[in-house]
């Protein structure tokens, strides 16, 4: 009898908007890479893709057709089942975090109040940190199984890389825990629409975390895994077709992603400023908030483009230390201070 | 069910396997099912961070490793017998003392208040209250650990 009492019309929701989310990463990757060529021009004062149609709007289309049909090899000392797991592990990664991200408040069709989060789980942060630290192995699997020495590098680099930036980012998300007491992230984002924004009160933390995104997707800066001038390329050194495309896709991904957790754990997510005072219906609310969280997104992938195009990138031995000797110490400092505060302002 | 095979054949994988990095392969799949238990038991929090610590850190450090060293079943050194032996009879030993201690726990069936024992907010508030002591004292051998690190790191 269980089987009848599930509620079909949840679940169809649920399918629905995960199918909505996924195919909007998609499409927010799929066009970040026109907007990083597009931005990359206009930074070095070229024009850009302007071939295939209006300002090169279907080159992204182009790109995609071209990596499905070219020719895939797979290098025969390779580890066969490995070579493949390793840039669908990352693809997969990069599509899990965004179940938990709340894209807007809760509309109502029908008399039915629909939540617009996938799942609000009351783990979400640590949700997003363990899938984060599962994100390494598909670059590691990919480059191990390659064979070759370049690939095995960048996948060493990789790792330790990712292992010492997660500790700064763990560090400033637990002063923002402090000062939220709470692991949701639509509670997060409620406090921040009654209150100010949580950079107000967290510019450090703020800062570290920003930091430690750039190094979590691999960007310029700190894209060490992948420097083509001493690796060829790094990981995805053997990799052809669409497998290429999956690792440089799931970097895309992942750049939307955190973008989107930088807006709501910091930036009010899809609350802005007099949302409250303009008297509009729940749904329009719910559309313009999304439609705030979406502006925000975007303005932080364009942060993430700038810097890519203005900063060459670290020596590794600067990376670390920044990781180690810098971030780490401030985060700590900032988690000192922050619970002092807030243990001053509750007695 | 599943997750108990899942879990059961990833950690005969582990063993079994020739190669030491789909060793390490299957026990992150073993994690991961054990995890899985976690949720199933209502403990979101200790899936959650059983993933990032064992799954996300542990084991990453772990590959790093093996792949570095790049074992083969060909160069790696024959063991002696005797240590084969050993090896068997201390673990069948360890199974024995296992099942000795697994036998006579009871296992009560889930209460209204138990249910609720995983999630973060009451764990929390056990770990500062009635275990207290306990979670100062293993901050403290964490803390060692860390020293020593740092001590052998700096000798060369």
């Amino acid at each position: 009898m269980t089987l009848l009492s599930i509620d079909w019309f949840f679940l169809i929701e649920k399918i629905l908007l995960i199918s909505g989310v996924l195919v909007l990463s998609l499409v927010v990757a799929m066009y970040s890479t026109w907007g990083e060529r597009k931005v990359a021009a206009w930074i070095q004062d070229r024009l850009g893709p302007n071939r295939a149609g209006p300002m090169g709007l279907l080159q992204p289309l182009a790109d995609g057709g071209k990596l499905f049909f070219k020719e895939e090899i797979i290098p025969t000392n390779s580890n066969r089942f490995l070579f493949i797991l390793g840039p669908s592990i990352a693809m997969l990664v990069a599509c899990m975090t965004s179940a938990v991200i709340p894209w807007a408040d809760t509309i109502t069709i029908a008399g039915r109040q629909i939540s617009l989060q996938v799942a609000d789980v009351n783990i979400g942060i640590l949700f997003i940190f363990g899938v984060v630290s599962m994100g390494v192995y598909g670059i590691m699997i990919g480059g191990w199984a390659s064979n070759n020495k370049f690939s095995l590098l960048a996948s060493v680099r990789a790792a330790s890389q990712i292992i010492s930036y997660e500790l700064p980012m763990g560090l400033a998300l637990i002063a923002l825990l402090m000062l939220t007491g709470t692991l949701s992230l639509k509670e997060i984002v409620e406090q921040q629409r009654a209150g100010l924004w949580n950079v107000v009160y967290q510019p450090l933390g703020f800062l570290i975390f920003l930091i430690c995104a750039f190094a979590e997707c691999n960007r310029t800066p700190f894209d060490l895994p992948e420097a083509e001038n001493e690796l060829n390329g790094g990981y995805h050194l053997e990799y052809s077709s669409m497998k290429l495309g999956f690792f440089l896709f799931a970097e895309y991904i992942n750049m939307f992603i955190s973008s989107a957790l930088m807006a709501t754990l910091y930036f009010g997510g899809y609350a802005y400023p007099g949302m409250d005072k303009l008297g509009l219906s729940e749904n329009m609310l719910a559309l313009t908030g999304f439609l705030a969280l979406f502006i925000k997104t975007l303005l932080f992938i364009f942060f993430f483009m700038w810097v890519r195009w203005t900063i060459p990138r670290f020596r590794y031995d600067q990376l670390m230390r920044l990781g180690w000797r810098v971030l780490i110490p401030l985060a700590l400092a900032n988690m000192l201070i922050t619970g002092a505060v807030e243990l001053l302002r509750h007695h | 069910m599943v997750l108990s095979l899942v879990a059961l054949v990833s950690a005969l994988g582990v063993v079994l396997s020739k190669n030491p990095v789909s060793s390490v392969l299957c026990l992150i799949v073993t994690f991961f099912a054990i995890a899985g238990h976690y949720i199933m038991l209502n403990a979101q929090f200790l899936a959650v961070v059983h993933i990032i610590v064992y799954a996300g850190a542990i084991m990453v450090l772990f590959l790093y490793v093996m792949m570095l060293m790049n074992l083969d079943a060909d160069i790696e050194p024959q063991k002696r017998n005797w240590l084969k032996y050993a090896g068997a009879v201390s673990g069948g030993a360890l199974l024995v003392v296992l099942v000795a201690a697994l036998r006579d726990a009871s296992m009560p069936a889930l209460s209204e208040s138990s249910v609720e024992i995983g999630l973060i907010h009451n764990l929390g508030k056990l770990l500062f209250t009635q275990y207290v002591v306990p979670f100062e004292i293993s901050s403290i051998l964490f803390l060692s650990a860390m020293v020593g690190a740092v001590v052998i790191g700096k000798k060369d």
